[in-house]
Formats: structure tokens, sequence, C-alpha cells
């Protein structure tokens, strides 16, 4: 099990998981899940393409899922982003299917495509990867500031002149970055639920930013490990088992977020009120203020669910 | 006109039952597409369809019919997406994505299981991609019913769903249960999905669910004006998509033409992309009268105007 091609897996699996986790914190936060789910599946045209012309997957896959995070990201300026989103998904599919006709493939590889051969990769596709992989953390880590308050609050971000769109921009080009990178490891489909399910899990766990982001990777490495493992064991597909675990972790969080309120309500209808009425915003109180969105000077107006999905 | 019509056009059963589905699937599809839209619900749109292609791969896997399949698998993907909380605005596309993970992981193991347990090829691409050539006749009365179910349901419950849509303070005011609206619609969303993805694959029908009605809702803002308009963009551009599909076999004797798939959506997105257009141009119009009225060379704000 630790042995050989599996050492392979375990390793991509692991740098998969962590880049999941981390772009898939801020896909929570923005609500870009659909974004998340169209610009992989829709990079899938561009490694038929590849393929048609002889050029490398990785080079398609690049190509299509970063100008599809452009299109998207310019089109959504005049549309419904979801409407766009939808319709960049479609017509990039179509070009695939198109692609597709042309050429006689061979259907696994689709499939592989698809859902991902993490088991059957070779040590020379870890080290484009693990670069991208780098390329992606190390630009979430210099927008993280930026990001988290156009994320949180869009309209504090726009009245203290942060450009929201250069950075929705720069979002979702990160996202295709991270995307492409996993396609033919883990398969267009299935690097979706590890962008949604940990994160969404660990914002249940936690309000706050850093420890949500730690626990995301944590949630996403564990999911991985196990999906590995449970493959190994079954002979079912990875993908299989990540999508399923990722939605039972979403369920675990809800179930612990649904308790916690419970509990914290009823504790607060039996505390006594010390003080009539709040006595002015504790900016220590770093569970109501993120510490990352101090800086600027904002009022924070609430919790980490401003503006962004509750759990 | 020979250049147009490429020979036997009319006489091809399989040209017949193409124009006869897609027409009918393209009408439904515009329907529950303008209230999709306007619910902004294209995510759960588009996630049904992959939903419905796991309850086929499911389907394929136990030997139930492949319709059963389909629309089961879209109306239980309806229901988990309501219970992981798609009713709430801000957890709408969370909620769907939850579900698509889980179903496309689902739709993973019944693939392999496919493919490994029958020697059938060709599987995984007919179930993902579909194609509308390929529909047999005698499923258009079951698919016609189907649709026609769905659009008299819709009619039955359009009016709160509409309020509820844009005002759900006032629907639930005045006493709308919101709640269940948005599961009744969610519902009639799965099967008119899971219709249009068995009859003409899943990249149609989130095409055809999505392209005509936001076109005709950026150029109309009246319900049924819009409705109506969807419905005729839908057809026409279905039709015109087949008509492309099946010539494009004869514009180059050695390619084995294009999938009529792509020449739908392609002109789907150029009919967006084109609606656009007037609403630039008031834009433009706008900010030239802005600068025209201020004295100085004040630079106007942009995303003000919109």
């Amino acid at each position: 099990m630790f042995s050989g091609f599996m050492v392979n897996a375990w390793e991509i699996g692991s740098i998969v998981a962590v880049v999941g986790g981390v772009v898939g914190f801020f896909v929570v936060l923005r609500g870009a899940a659909f974004e998340a789910h169209a610009i992989p599946n829709g990079a899938f045209a561009g490694a038929a393409g590849a393929s048609l012309i002889g050029a490398s997957t990785l080079l398609g896959l690049g190509v299509f899922a970063v100008g599809a995070a452009i299109a998207i990201a310019f089109l959504s300026r005049r549309g419904r982003p979801d409407v766009v989103t939808a319709l960049a998904l479609v017509m990039m599919l179509a070009l695939g299917a198109a692609f597709l006709s042309q050429t006689n493939q061979y259907e696994p590889e689709i499939y592989s495509l698809l859902f991902g051969e993490v088991l059957g990769v070779s040590s020379g596709e870890i080290l484009p990867v693990a670069a991208l992989a780098l390329g992606s953390l190390v630009a979430v880590g210099v927008l993280y500031r930026p990001l988290l308050l156009t994320s949180l609050v869009p309209e504090i971000a726009d009245a203290t002149g942060l450009r929201t769109f250069p950075i929705e921009l720069a979002f979702l080009v990160i996202l295709a970055l991270a995307t492409t990178m996993t396609v033919p490891v883990v398969g267009a489909l299935l690097i979706f639920s590890l962008m949604i399910g940990p994160p969404a899990a660990a914002r249940c766990f936690t309000h706050r930013p850093g420890i949500a982001i730690a626990g995301s990777v944590a949630i996403a490495l564990v999911t991985v490990w196990t999906a590995i493992a449970a493959a190994y064991a079954t002979d079912w597909p990875v993908g299989f088992f990540v999508g399923a675990f990722s939605a039972g972790w979403f369920g675990i969080g809800r179930a612990y977020a649904v308790l916690s309120t419970r509990t914290r309500s009823q504790a607060s209808d039996t505390a006594p009120s010390s003080q009539e009425g709040p006595a002015g915003p504790d900016v220590n109180d770093t569970e109501t203020y993120p510490r990352g969105c101090r800086r600027w000077g904002t009022t924070w107006p609430g919790r980490l669910q401003a503006g962004s999905p509750e759990c | 006109m020979h250049y147009v019509f490429e020979p036997g056009l009319f006489s091809s059963d399989p040209v017949h039952t193409a124009v006869l589905i897609g027409s009918v699937t393209a009408v439904v599809s515009a329907v529950v597409g303008v209230f999709t839209v306007i619910r902004s619900q294209s995510f759960a749109g588009h996630a049904l369809t992959d939903v419905a292609t796991t309850g086929g791969s499911a389907a394929y896997y136990f030997g139930i019919a492949p319709l059963t399949g389909f629309i089961g698998g879209g109306l239980l993907g309806a229901g988990a997406m309501e219970v992981a909380g798609v009713q709430r605005v801000r957890s709408r596309d969370l909620a769907t994505g939850i579900v698509l993970g889980a179903a496309t992981g689902i739709a993973a193991l019944f693939l392999y299981l496919d493919t490994t347990t029958s020697a059938t090829t060709g599987a995984t691409q007919q179930i993902l991609f579909g194609s509308i050539f390929t529909v047999e006749a005698s499923t258009i009365p079951v698919v016609s019913g189907l649709s026609a179910l769905t659009v008299v349901s819709l009619a039955a419950i359009h009016r709160p769903l509409l309020l509820g849509s844009v005002s759900p303070e006032l629907a639930s005011a005045r006493g709308i249960r919101t709640r269940w609206v948005g599961l009744a619609f969610m519902l009639s969303m799965a099967v008119a999905v899971g219709l249009s993805s068995i009859a003409i694959g899943s990249i149609l029908s989130t095409a055809l669910l999505i392209g005509p009605a936001a076109t005709a809702l950026r150029l109309t803002r009246s319900l049924a004006s819009s409705i109506a308009l969807a419905c005729v963009f839908g057809v026409s551009t279905t039709l015109l998509g087949i008509l492309l599909a099946y010539d494009s076999a004869y514009w180059d004797s050695s390619s084995q033409g294009l999938p009529v798939s792509f020449f739908i959506v392609a002109i789907t997105f150029a009919g967006y992309l084109c609606s656009g257009i007037p609403s630039i141009r008031r834009d433009s119009m706008k900010r030239q009268r802005r600068t025209d009225d201020r004295p100085s060379g004040d630079a106007p704000v942009p995303g003000v105007t919109s």
C-alpha cells in the first residue's frame, strides 16, 4: 500500500488536498462553487483539443482553464454571473464534444480525464503539479487580505477604494491554475468535491479565517488519504470515496453547527445580563473582528458569515 | 436550396425524431429556464443534469429503464439539495455544490462498474454527452407527456413562485409558503432537466435551459413575453443546429461532421452575447451624455451607470 506507484498517489493526493483546501476556502467564502465546477470541467475540452493537435494535455487544460476564467470574469460585469458561468461551461463542453468527434479517442481516456486516475500517476507528473500548486498557494498568500475583504464585505471593500474587479479576476485565474494541475490527477469532477466539502465543513467549526483554512486543509488531507486507502482496499474508483467523504464531512459540520448554536442560545437564555446594551466594539475580539481585516480600519459588521454562505 | 438542405434531410427518420424531441425539450427548457434565471438557480439547473446522469448510470448498471433512472436521479438530487439548504439564497450554491460533488462521486462508481462488468463500449460517452440523433422514436410520447405535466405544474404555481423569487419577504407576508413553492419548482426543474438530459444530452440540456431564457430576459421585462421569446429562441436554435449538424457531414468529405450539440450551443452563446449589445449602447450613450453635461474633464465613474 505504501510502495511503488502508491507512493506517487499519496504524494500527489496530498498536494491536491492542500491546494484544494486553501483555494476551496475562498471558493466557499465567495460563493463561487459554480465557477469552481465550470472551470475544471470546461478545461477538459482543452485536453481534448490538445490531443487533437498533438500538444501537451497540461498545456491544453491550462489554456482553456485560464481562458474560461478570464471570459467569466469579464462577461460577469454585465450579466448574471451564474448565467455567464453556465453558458461558458456549455460552450467549452460543446467545443470538447466537437474535438472528440474529430478523433477516435480511446474511451477510458475520457473517463480518466473526468474522474481521474490518481493511482496511475507517474513520478514525472508530480513536478509540474507541485510547481503549479506552489504558485497558486503563493498567489493566495499575496492576495490573502484583499481576497478576504472583498469576499466578506464587498461594500466596505468598495468604500476603501479597493478595486474588486481585478481581485475577482485574479481569484478566478488562481482557481483555474489550481484546478488545471489537478484535472489529470484527480479528474475534473472530483477536485470540485475537495474544494467544496472540506472548506464548508471547516467553516462550520470555526468563524476565524486562519483556523478555518487550516481546518479545511486538514479535512481535505484526511479525505484524500482515507479515499486512497479505501480505493486501494476495495478497487473502486478514488473519486467515489472523495465525493462521498467530502459530502459526509459537510454533514458532520452542519450537525455540529446546529448543535452548537442550540447550546449557545440556551446558554445565553439562562445567563444573567450584566450590562444594558453593548459597550462599544471590542477590537480585540478576534471572533467578531477577524485579524486579517483590522488593517483597513473598518468597522466589521458581524461575524464571518456576512455576505457569504452561512452554515 | 440544395446547398442549404443536403440530400436526405427530410426523408431521414433520425432527423424527424431529433426535430420533434428537440423542439419539445427546447420549449419546456425555455419555460423552466425563465424561472431558473429569475431565481438565479442556473447552478442548480446545471447540477441537476449531472445528478440525473448519475441516475442514468445507476439505471444502466441495475438494468432499469434509463428514463426512470434520469428522472429519479434528478428528483432525488433536488430533494437532497433542499435538505442541504438550497432554499436560502446565501447557502444556495454551496448546497448545490455538495450534492453535485457527492453525485459525481457516485456516477464515477457506477460508470466504473458499468465499464468493468459489461463489455459495452461507448457507455461513458453516451451517458455523459448523449446525442439527439440516437433518440428512439418510442420515447417521444413519454417525453411529451412529462413535458406537458411540467409546464402545467409550473403554470399552476407561477404567481407565488414569481413573487417568492422577486421578493421573498413580501411573499411570506402574504402567507405564501416560499419554501414549499421553491421545492415544487426544484422538483419540476428536476423532471424537465432529467427529460432533456436523456433526450438531448447534458450539455444541450443546460444550454437550452439557460441560454434562451437569459437572452430573452435581457431583451424584455414581462414574464409572458420573455417566456414566449425564450421558446422561439430555443426552438429556432435547435432546428438550426440540427440542420447545420446534418449539413456539416457534407462540408468536407474527409471529416465526420460536427456534433449537433456544438452547433446549438455555439448559436445559443452567440445569441446571448448579441443580446448584451443594446445595454452596452445604452450605457455608452448615458456615459456620453454625462460627460457632455460635465463642464470639467472629470472622468465618469465606471460601474455606476449600470
